[in-house]
């Protein structure tokens, strides 16, 4: 199988097309940046700094996608509710700072980077390989339009999501009394 | 490609300066206002009503040595205060202030406005614990609170809004208020609403708009008798700067989406004199009525303020809602 033909001739970098290949890899540094400091940090509140750097990148790369209401929705929801609600966590449960947490066994090092060799290479592999079908736009993306599709189409799977918002709260709530005596 | 290039770096010199520009000048007419009300003279000696103040201020601000404290995260210590200062500016990319003056005119504005407003709490959090400082801890947690408590009747009433325009795109929203005065959206009875509760769904925002900015009578995060100055306790220079004007950027913010969503935008009453201006006039008084607020109420209480928010403001909005809903199925 062939790549396809982008793969071998690679646009100009001053070209409209190498701009907008600029862009995206800003983004996705941008995500990966934040993803390491998130897992890397001793301290949780830079941790979640760093997360919401990779959400910010997300956000980025779904505008990119031509999708702006999706991008908007990861900002409102997951900086602005997400990130606070992990944060007010944190500081409820004043975790120990500079803390080892859990042992360094021999799966941690060696067989980790390993494992995410290969399913980063085998990812990658079927990434190339893959002949992808040029998808037609269906709409234009506009709220107009997610919001019939939702409603109409994908009904079932809205009201779904509800449900699953809905026993996340009853289950926090269960949790948050089981200690109590009142 | 190159014009447009130049036209987005204009835009994004204007919207700087505007946000820079208002920020600094605020604080001059909040002194005034303050000594006004308080029958002293205020800032008057450096220009003509004091009006040279503000660039002095900066240029002092600018000139003194930016100290960072030992044992305090410095590199959140220092992305804290840009935080504050870079989501006021974004905002202004989508506010439209007349049918020509807008630097990029998406159907999300709404939804971009309160993406980018939601930043600003954790901005207040990672000051407030990079400080090391617990009063600056404190207040930051009161600040974060009270964000999180007053941005849910913010978005139901907004919705109620939208729901009425049935789009979230400002400029459609000003559209189609600008009918008549009658037809803006805070007056009930004409205009496309029909909704009795609309000046209380103003009420709401405006009182939201006051505590998301941490205005007075809701600065519980700067109770300066309770927490020496609240979380920029630790800043000086600059920094100190940039939270004072990330937080007049947002009032003006604040008061451009009260503009836009009740009152026309830059639509003006009786076909008097079509222009931008009729928007900046709207601006001004709401920014002159929330300085007004600050000098004339004390200060709430932190329970004071969070029962407002949960046990009244949020059941009333519900309500507002589920009634624009009923209203809209019915007429």
């Amino acid at each position: 199988m062939n790549p396809p033909m982008s793969l071998i001739e690679a646009p100009s970098l001053f070209s409209v097309d190498g701009l907008v290949g600029v862009v995206f890899l800003i983004m996705m540094a941008i995500t990966v940046t934040g993803g390491i400091i998130a897992c890397n940090s001793e301290r949780l509140v830079r941790a979640v700094a760093g997360l919401i750097v990779c959400f910010v990148g997300v956000a980025g790369v779904y505008y990119f996608l031509n999708s702006p209401f999706v991008a908007m929705m990861q900002m409102l929801i997951y900086v602005g509710a997400v990130a606070v609600t992990i944060s007010f966590a944190i500081m409820l449960a004043a975790p120990e700072e500079k803390m080892k947490i859990g042992t360094s066994s021999p799966l941690v090092g060696p067989f980790g980077f390993g494992t995410a060799a290969l399913i980063t290479g085998g990812l990658s592999v079927l990434a190339v390989r893959t002949e992808w079908p040029v998808m037609t736009k269906i709409n234009d993306g506009s709220v107009k339009n997610i919001g019939i599709q939702l409603l109409t189409n994908f009904s079932m799977v809205f009201e779904l999501i509800s449900i699953v918002l809905l026993i996340a709260i009853i289950g926090a709530l269960i949790i948050a009394r089981a200690g109590r005596d009142s | 490609m190159s014009l447009t290039l130049l036209n987005v770096i204009i835009a994004v010199v204007i919207a700087i300066a505007f946000a820079a520009l208002n920020a600094a000048y605020l604080v001059w007419a909040e002194r005034r206002g303050a000594a006004r009300i308080q029958r002293r003279p205020g800032p008057n000696i450096n220009g003509p009503f004091g009006l040279l103040q503000p660039p002095l201020d900066g240029i002092k601000l600018m000139a003194k040595q930016l100290i960072i404290p030992g044992g305090v995260d410095k590199i959140l210590f220092i992305a804290a205060p840009v935080l504050a200062m870079f989501p006021a500016i974004m905002s202004f990319v989508t506010i439209p202030f007349s049918d020509t003056i807008v630097a990029k005119n998406m159907d999300v504005g709404i939804l971009m406005i309160f993406a980018f407003a939601s930043m600003g709490g954790m901005s207040l959090l990672f000051a407030g614990w990079s400080s090391r400082n617990k009063y600056a801890m404190m207040s930051s947690i009161r600040a974060v609170s009270q964000a999180v408590a007053y941005e849910i009747p913010m978005l139901i009433t907004t919705i109620t809004v939208v729901m009425i325009a049935g789009s979230m795109n400002l400029m459609e929203i000003v559209h189609q208020q600008s009918s008549s005065i009658l037809h803006w959206n805070i007056f009930p009875l004409l205009g496309n609403s029909h909704n009795l509760l609309m000046p209380f769904s103003f009420l709401i925002f405006f009182v939201c708009t006051l505590a998301e900015t941490n205005r007075a009578p809701f600065d519980l995060g700067e109770a300066e008798s309770e927490l020496v100055a609240g979380f920029h306790t630790e800043y000086g220079s600059m920094g100190f700067g940039l939270f004072f004007m990330g937080e007049y950027a947002n009032i003006v913010i604040g008061s451009c989406m009260t503009t836009i969503l009740f009152l026309g935008g830059w639509g003006c009453p009786f076909g008097l004199f079509p222009g931008v201006w009729w928007f900046l006039l709207k601006l001004y008084i709401l920014i002159a009525t929330i300085i007004w607020i600050r000098w004339t109420f004390p200060r709430t209480t932190i329970y004071g303020l969070l029962n407002l928010s949960w046990k009244i403001l949020i059941p009333l909005s519900l309500f507002n809602l589920l009634f624009t809903a009923g209203l809209i199925k019915v007429f």
